[in-house]
């Protein structure tokens, strides 16, 4: 569905990415796991336009995305849901929502699928006229996750929703990216947390100091002994 | 105690005027994290549009919004894509630097107008100009009463498009955060350009309602550039209602500074009321809001 092609990615003249390299199949939960700094967020940020690779492609179903402008890549059915949540903080939950709506068949079903956000996040409903910065966050994540559902998306691209969240908050948001999978949209995870990620994921790859070093599925990846050392602590 | 009535009546007619001004800037303000320093000079071009209808046409200044307000918005627009846009296409050149770039088309914008109109003092002469009528021992002046209901119309009218609106809410949400804005799809360049040309129209509405109560002549821009500084400072940088209670404040102040010191002062006092918010209230009112 989706094909990274052998990409470099720079900030200014700092490489960040080498020859990074990986696929999406329809249908999956596709993990991407690494330290800090590793450049998970950096490749997100490269499908999602806000960066442009120097060398490498970026496809979508045989669609070149690279050089493509940010703002159109929502618009082929890719969202991304940031680290950090991103909300716009001064305004209430549901114009967060609404900004996910806002071309398409997605503005046309806007209300519609208000209404599924708000069934699978009876919280956001409850809090739908407070503004975003007063949630919680729990809550802000649940807010962020249901303003990239809004959008319609094939494939939804989470940046490390589960930091900062407490653990039983956690396994919530992790069981809901799951329940989206099962409603059949395509997931890229990107995640430190490792031992959960790798047991829900379908394939996993792992990146280090930008580069793919390893990829399988995620009992494999469990198995490995690299992985073991470096993230399993085992 | 009439004439601190009085006094409180004119200063809240010019401040609704004021909180026109401030809304703009505030607006270019928050999604292009500039002050725009061009500002009063695009109100004194929106002045001078209607004052040309109004010579040559004989098109009473109030249907004049009707011309200045598209048109600004047009030349608000265009100022965007063609001379502030381009700039951040050149790493080299830091956003902030916009802001230089705003000066130099306020010049430009002044000299403009001095070519074709000259120096000399214009006003507009209406029946209206001059009228008033009484409250109890206080006067209203009919052209600023009107002036200052459409002001708020036009306040109410910003207000529905920024919080009703897919276009008004991608404008705060840029202005919120830009990338996470762009990433839901918004096309943020589209949106400074819509944003300086809102601005633009906005500030031409607060000049051409001005126009029947004042005089007009090139240099003009500048004192307004300043009082709408000042209005954006006391609202609290980007806040479209702190740049209402910035409007009012500053009408407010000037009023009681022209009374009860003296007509000289009028601008100094402005300029005390900014200097205090600066040392005790940084954040201007949006701080209060906020708690
Ligand atoms: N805006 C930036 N400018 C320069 N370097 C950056 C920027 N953002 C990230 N980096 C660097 O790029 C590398 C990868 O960062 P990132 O993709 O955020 O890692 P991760 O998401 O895996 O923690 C890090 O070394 C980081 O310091
Ligand atoms: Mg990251």
């Amino acid at each position: 569905m989706l094909t990274v092609n052998h990409i470099d990615v720079f900030y200014g003249d700092l490489q960040v990415l080498w020859d990074v390299s990986f696929e999406v199949h329809e249908g999956e939960i596709l993990v991407l796991i690494g330290a800090n700094g590793a450049g998970k967020s950096t490749t997100i940020k490269t499908i999602s336009s806000l960066l442009t690779p120097q060398k490498g492609t970026i496809e979508l179903s045989g669609i070149r995305l690279d050089h493509h402008p940010p703002h159109d890549i929502i618009q082929h059915g890719i969202v991304h849901v940031p680290e950090g949540r991103r909300l716009f903080s001064e305004m209430t939950v549901e114009e967060n929502l609404i900004m996910g709506s806002l071309y398409g068949e997605a503005k046309t079903k806007r209300y519609e699928t208000l209404e599924y956000v708000y069934g699978l996040f009876p919280r956001l409903k409850e809090r739908r006229k407070q503004t975003a910065e007063t949630l919680s966050g729990g809550e802000q994540q649940m807010a962020a996750i249901g303003r990239g559902l809004m959008s319609l998306p094939k494939l939804m691209m989470f940046d490390e929703p589960s930091l900062g969240l407490a653990p039983i908050l956690v396994q919530e948001i992790f069981s809901m990216i799951r329940r989206i999978k099962e409603e059949g949209v395509t997931i890229l995870l990107v995640e430190q947390n490792v031992t959960q990620t790798l047991a829900m994921c379908n394939r996993a790859y792992v990146l280090e100091n930008g580069r793919i070093t390893l990829g399988g599925t995620g009992s494999e990846l469990m198995e490995n002994e690299k992985v073991k050392e470096a993230f399993l602590g085992i | 105690m009439e004439v601190f009535l009085q006094t409180l009546v004119a200063g809240i007619l010019k401040g609704g005027l004021y909180s026109l001004i401030g809304m703009g800037m505030s607006m270019i303000m928050g999604v292009m994290k500039i002050i725009n320093l061009a500002h009063g000079q695009l109100m004194m071009v929106a002045m001078y549009v209607t004052f040309a209808c109004f010579h040559f046409l004989g098109l009473d200044p109030y249907l004049g919004l009707f011309v200045a307000m598209p048109a600004l918005f047009l030349l608000g627009c265009l100022i965007q894509k063609y001379t502030l846009n381009p700039l951040m296409e050149v790493e080299s050149i830091l956003p902030e630097n916009q802001v230089l770039m705003t000066v130099g088309i306020g010049m430009v914008l002044t000299e403009i107008a001095r070519f074709i109109f000259t120096s000399d003092y214009k006003s507009v002469q209406t029946s209206y100009s001059g009228a008033t009528f009484f409250i109890g021992e206080t006067s209203f002046s009919v052209a600023l009463v009107i002036a200052f209901f459409i002001a708020v119309l036009f306040t109410l009218i910003m207000f529905w498009f920024l919080t009703k609106t897919d276009i008004g809410r991608s404008i705060r949400a840029t202005a919120q955060d830009k990338d996470a804005a762009l990433l839901m799809g918004v096309d943020s360049k589209r949106i400074t350009i819509i944003t300086f040309g809102l601005g633009s129209a906005l500030v031409a509405a607060a000049g051409t309602l001005l126009l029947p109560v004042y005089y007009l002549f090139p240099d003009i821009g500048g004192p307004f550039t300043r009082k709408a500084f000042v209005i954006t400072i006391l609202g609290g940088l980007g806040s479209t209602v702190g740049a209402i209670f910035g409007g009012i404040t500053l009408g407010l102040a000037e009023a009681f500074g022209a009374t009860y010191i003296g007509m000289a002062f009028d601008d100094m006092i402005g300029l005390i009321i900014f200097i205090l918010v600066l040392l005790f209230l940084p954040g201007g009112f949006k701080r209060l809001t906020k708690i």
